[in-house]
């Protein structure tokens, strides 16, 4: 799909869970899952636009989680409908559908459940299991559960499902609960994301990891959003935002 | 009206977008017709590949951005072999923009584009994120006369030298330049600046300082190049925080051929198209019949 830099209209701007927003945009957008669009909603300050991964696809609009973080998302979450976007995307190299087979587990970290949704939604003829991990609150599982077979939730605090790590979850369910995955595909934390990679590199599972990075093009171009690998230094916003686990060299 | 002359290159229009802001060109083309551009410099090059810089690389600040890449690139063969095909096929002038860490690495990167289709050559004595090499050239003025005289006695093509605004002293640092032999001078590049995390209690950047450049460096540069064509006879390019037509033609009636634009390619991703629109509007409204009539106005008056 050719990207393009278009206006859209703010149809709603919802207020998910504390510190968290659904944006959705009117319009007829196409992408697929683990993409994003870079978005500016705004004239001169902050310089640069936002990486927003697709969260929800429907025929008529286009939908973006995101949490409240800085200047920019701070700007999107004082926005109203009728207000005016610009948006650049789909961009960068999402989940591929064609190497996702069998029984898949994604897993996902906070924040990191906003490119899942649509995830789930693409991958409803497979067997999916949904692994979410959350501080306290919890968002978007509800939306997700029509897609999958079971939905695993974690809080920090207790508050809702397991107390602790959504890694936890996925490391009972393939030790204790005799679970067998196909496929991982995971969106969190580095360090989440870290642990997913090496709970499936035990298990012998080929991951896919979702990479999140302050940009400044989006479009490949100026290679301010570089990540480590073991084949070199790779862009996040072309090479990516998808990669293979085992390929990436975390900081965490 | 809006074609330009630059070092011998005949430009459709005076807006070329920026080493380092617009890769190779081709990113860019999926968006807009880049054909439409003046020129493209392309990301700074090196006679072998550069990993960059490790850590974070962009930081906002108000008014603009700090990078540190690092001159991070293919290498020139890698360039040549498949990076120039491309971009040739962009029909736009290219501006092979060349770094290096030795005095040696830019004769040998120099003599590597001659037999290539590249139109003008950049040397980058001015990147901030390098250790050895780039910006050390562009502070001392006899640094950078040894550099541009060594590169000029092998380089066949329109040789354009990119200053630094942390040169010790950016008018002797331009004419030391011509009398080197440059065809041009451009400039600015990026301010050496930095940034702290607060919460962390360290730099926000591995290399500790970064590049600074967008609008909050316009009026330095403006005043910089205004000074720099005042004082040099061969083409001058206009470069630093350049947003829209009006901050375009600034830059020309302060004497600049023509002008680059960087950071404001991230604001929009197709911003040069109506920087190239409004500086049209702008010359039909003031009745005015090419940009060699407004070039350096200023001073004129």
């Amino acid at each position: 799909m050719q990207p393009v830099y278009t206006k859209g209209e703010v149809l709603k701007n919802i207020k998910v869970s504390k510190g968290i927003y659904k944006l959705s945009i009117k319009g007829d957008y196409n992408a697929n899952m683990g993409q994003f669009y870079m978005i500016k909603a705004w004239d001169e300050e902050p310089i640069l636009p936002r990486p927003l991964s697709v969260h929800d696809v429907d025929k008529d609009s286009i939908h973006f989680l995101y949490e409240v973080k800085g200047k920019g998302t701070e700007r999107l979450r004082d926005l109203n409908k009728g207000d005016i976007i610009e948006l650049t995307g789909p961009l960068g190299n999402g989940f591929d559908r064609l190497k996702i087979k069998g029984r898949v587990a994604v897993v996902s970290g906070g924040i990191g459940i906003a490119p899942m949704l649509y995830a789930a939604k693409t991958l409803k003829d497979l067997e999916v299991d949904f692994y979410a991990g959350f501080r306290d609150e919890i968002y978007v599982t509800c939306d997700i559960k029509q897609y999958v077979k079971n939905v695993y939730i974690s809080t920090d605090s207790g508050t809702y499902g397991h107390k602790g790590y959504v890694t936890d979850c996925l490391s009972e369910s393939l030790r204790v609960g005799g679970k067998k995955y196909d496929t991982v595909l995971c969106c969190g934390p580095e360090i989440m994301m870290k642990k997913v990679v090496d709970i499936c590199e035990t298990n012998e599972i080929p991951v896919y990891v979702s990479l999140e990075s302050s940009m400044a093009c989006g479009l490949g171009a100026c290679l301010v959003c570089t990540c480590t690998t073991n084949k070199g230094k790779k862009r996040v916003c072309k090479d990516g935002p998808v990669f293979l686990g085992e390929d990436v060299v975390f900081n965490a | 009206m809006l074609d330009v002359d630059v070092c011998g290159v005949r430009l459709k229009n005076p807006v070329i977008a920026a080493s380092g802001t617009f890769g190779f060109g081709e990113e860019y083309n999926q968006i807009f017709d880049v054909s439409r551009l003046g020129g493209i410099a392309t990301k700074g090059l090196t006679l072998n590949v550069k990993e960059g810089n490790d850590g974070q690389r962009i930081y906002e600040t108000r008014g603009g951005i700090l990078n540190s890449v690092g001159l991070q690139n293919p290498g020139i063969e890698k360039f040549i072999g498949e990076e120039l095909p491309k971009i040739r096929k962009l029909n736009t002038v290219i501006i092979a923009n060349l770094g290096g860490e030795t005095v040696d690495e830019y004769i040998k990167g120099a003599e590597r584009l001659n037999d290539t289709d590249v139109d003008i050559i950049e040397l980058n004595i001015s990147c901030p994120n390098v250790k050895s090499g780039g910006m050390a050239f562009g502070i001392k003025s006899k640094d950078a006369y040894f550099v541009v005289s060594r590169v000029r006695k092998v380089c066949k093509k329109p040789l354009i030298v990119k200053l630094s605004p942390n040169a010790e002293d950016i008018v002797d640092m331009a004419i030391k330049c011509a009398e080197a032999g440059a065809d041009g001078i451009s400039l600015v590049n990026t301010f050496k600046a930095m940034a702290v995390d607060i919460k962390k209690r360290r730099p926000i950047f591995d290399n500790i300082t970064a590049g600074l450049s967008g609008p909050c460096i316009k009026p330095i540069a403006l005043r910089m190049v205004y000074e720099v064509a005042g004082a040099v006879d061969i083409p001058v390019i206009g470069i630093g925080g350049i947003t829209c037509a009006e901050d375009a033609i600034e830059f020309i009636m302060a004497g600049a051929s023509c002008i680059e634009v960087g950071t404001a390619n991230f604001t929009k991703p197709n911003i040069c198209l109506n920087i190239i629109d409004g500086m049209e509007d702008f010359m039909n409204k003031e009745n005015i019949k090419s940009i060699e009539e407004i070039k350096g106005i200023i001073r004129r008056k």
